[in-house]
């Protein structure tokens, strides 16, 4: 089992003609993805990499089946590629793009109230099930399939801490990258609400950053409601107050968003903490152990 | 993006918003010149530089004559100002803003800022104008209102309203200070600002309702929709490396270690500062480089790290996704042949073209050190710092 997506999932890639796209298509699709359509407008009835492009998410949908579409449209036409998911009722959109404007993920936002599809993203990663789905820009070899579920505001540290995992013969279940971005369709408790109830998934990872409150509300959450032990790290621990530290979410403003609080937060909340992320691994390994799961975990 | 308070007002200006009248001055002549228009009985001078807390600072002057405004321009023009804002460098000030004295009655808050919890537009306000709205949050919270506005409507006459009673403004100016709501809304919206503050918002004496500073930053990621925001931007005000990397869409930002620091990923960039400190190091810089980077935006990237002098080391960390680490290795081989590299570096790569991207790295004759783990690398580069 994994969450979100899995072996049966049908992607749709939203910008398939653009370079980096054409890139981790080709990517996800070695991975064993079943990438059944492309969407450029304007360049519907092409074929790439034996992918069928369609004018409109619409179309693709009809033609091909597909419940889930993957963007990597440049952020000027992000938000509209976003909408546009929503509108052919998709389970599930996940925008790999990064800097889109903040208005229009408000707006983008407003436009999903009350509809079916739920974004992932943007400015993230993506999510990958080890072994079924690859969905997004992580590199798959990292992966393997196993227990743990693991959720980040960071792609490049969610590959450390999957790499970490796997070489220490600790399999996923299901890695999903939220994104950097200040508004974003899927948080933290979304995602943990998602690993509680996955009987494949025995324990979790959940790593964050400087910048808003949505560590220290899933911190709250998992006390009140998580059954399976998580172990966390907070990158910025060094950030200096006021600087945008690369991600727009990146953030400590009016002395509030630190890693401090942060931590402090999921202590509280029995979550074991990493104290720098090169033993994020470690730091799993020794609570599973704890909890007499590591056995169960160890993939070999 | 940050501007400066008389082009914030400026922008006021164009949406109906009250201001008071005001120029630019860049020279005790000009400054002088500008009041003389004014013609008002009393002109402040007040510094413009990118911080807030100008006016404990001493930037900001009451001049009761011409021959004041000379003196308190002089004095200001070419100070260094330290606030609670600029760090203890402080900043220079190379700009004042002339403007007429206003008959204050009473000082207030407003801001626009994003609301992440809601991921929604908030208007915030209070009757305790004049001060650190954090102070405010700390000892009186019970006198910050807020409306959540919805993107759809856009900020609605009676929200405005009801904010312009909460906060206790005169019931004969409510209509004004709503109607000033409205417009600073529409401006927030129109330039893309990710915050807005009127900080004071002022009641005057002849019953005006007037913003008396103007506190804008613009979201970075919409300024290639408002090419006259972009013309606002003040280079003086920002760190010659950090310009250097804008222009490469590097993310750069100068710290003050002597370990440069290589990184892709916004998350990895701030974990790898944090484990350079955590084994006693001190970074030098955030770098991401982000996602597409070309062998050229690596290689400029290598030169503004080494451009610091301060740098006695570099670590690249560098873990592929879409990054492709044959091209991060491309790019540290044509820098650091360029540049001529004299300090240790320390690389360590793992993901995307991982092989490819090491094999160019041994290939290339460079001295470089190479590492298992970002904690192996930050160990050795701390080392070979000293």
């Amino acid at each position: 089992m994994s969450v979100y997506i899995n072996a049966d999932t049908k992607v749709i890639v939203q910008g398939i003609t653009g370079e980096t796209a054409l890139f981790h298509t080709k990517q996800m699709l070695e991975y064993g993805t079943k990438i059944v359509a492309g969407v450029t407008p304007g360049k519907g009835g092409q074929v790439i990499e034996g992918v069928p492009v369609f004018n409109t998410v619409q179309d693709a949908v009809n033609e091909t089946g597909a419940n889930v579409s993957v963007i990597y449209v440049p952020a000027p036409f992000a938000a509209d590629a976003i909408m546009e998911a929503v509108d052919a009722e998709l389970d599930l959109t996940i925008c790999i793009t990064e800097h889109i404007p903040v208005l229009d993920m408000v707006k983008v936002k407003r436009y999903m109230e009350g509809k079916k599809t739920r974004l992932v993203g943007p400015n993230c990663p993506g999510v990958i099930s080890a072994d079924e789905c690859k969905i997004g820009i992580m590199p798959g070899y990292i992966h393997k399939k196993g227990h743990i579920g693991v959720v980040s505001r960071s792609g490049t540290l969610t590959y450390e801490a999957v790499h970490q995992l796997t070489q220490a013969g600790i399999g996923q279940t299901t890695a999903v990258g939220i994104g950097g971005d200040p508004v974003n369709g899927t948080n933290f408790i979304d995602v943990l609400e998602e690993f509680n109830k996955d009987p494949e998934t025995y324990a979790v990872v959940m790593i964050g950053e400087i910048g808003g409150t949505a560590e220290e509300e899933a911190a709250e959450w998992i006390k009140a409601n998580m059954t399976k032990p998580v172990v966390g790290f907070i990158g910025g621990q060094t950030a200096p107050p006021g600087k945008r530290m690369g991600h727009a979410g990146a953030i400590i403003s009016g002395g509030k968003g630190t890693a401090k609080e942060k931590i402090k937060a999921m202590n509280e909340a029995g979550i074991e903490v990493a104290p720098t992320p090169s033993v994020i691994g470690e730091t799993l390994i020794k609570v599973i152990k704890e909890k007499g799961l590591y056995e169960k975990c160890k993939t070999h | 993006m940050n501007i400066h308070e008389y082009q914030g007002k400026e922008i006021l200006r164009k949406y109906g918003v009250s201001v008071p009248n005001g120029r630019v001055a860049f020279s005790p002549e000009d400054a002088v010149k500008v009041a003389k228009e004014l013609g008002s009985n009393v002109t402040v001078v007040k510094a413009q530089i990118h911080a807030g807390g100008r006016g404990k600072a001493g930037g900001v002057k009451i001049a009761k004559n011409l021959e004041e405004v000379r003196a308190y321009a002089k004095e200001l023009l070419g100070k260094i100002l330290v606030t609670h804002q600029t760090g203890p460098e402080g900043k220079e000030v190379k700009r004042l803003y002339i403007e007429e004295g206003s008959d204050i009655e009473k000082e207030y808050y407003l801001s626009f800022v994003l609301d992440r919890a809601t991921s929604r537009v908030t208007l915030m306000g209070s009757e305790e104008g004049g001060m650190d709205i954090e102070e405010v949050a700390e000892k009186n919270p019970e006198k910050i209102f807020k409306e959540v506005i919805d993107p759809i409507t856009g900020l609605l006459p009676f929200q405005a309203r009801r904010m312009a009673f909460n906060m206790n403004i005169p019931p004969k100016l409510v209509n004004k200070a709503a109607k000033l709501m409205l417009g600073l809304y529409e401006a927030f919206v129109d330039k893309d600002a990710s915050i807005l503050e009127i900080n004071p918002l002022v009641v005057t004496g002849n019953g005006e309702v007037m913003a008396l500073d103007a506190k804008f930053n613009f979201d970075s990621n919409a300024l290639y929709r408002h090419k006259d925001i972009v013309e606002l931007r003040d280079f003086d005000e920002e760190d010659p490396k950090e310009i250097e990397a804008s222009k490469y869409d590097l993310s750069y930002i100068s710290l003050d270690g002597n370990i440069g620091c290589m990184v892709n990923g916004a998350g990895l960039a701030m974990a790898t500062m944090d484990t350079i400190s955590y084994y006693g190091g001190q970074p030098a810089n955030f770098l991401d480089v982000g996602g597409g980077a070309t062998t050229e935006k690596v290689t400029e990237a290598f030169k503004i790290i080494l451009s610091d002098p301060n740098v006695k080391g570099i670590f690249v960390n560098i873990f592929g996704g879409i990054m492709k680490c044959d091209v991060i290795a491309e790019g540290v081989i044509t820098a650091a042949k360029q540049i001529g590299l004299e300090v240790p570096l320390v690389v360590r790569l793992e993901g995307t073209n991982v092989e490819r991207g090491k094999e160019l790295l041994n290939a290339s004759g460079l001295n470089i050190v190479a590492a298992d783990s970002m904690a192996d690398g930050a160990e050795k580069i701390v080392k070979l710092v000293g």
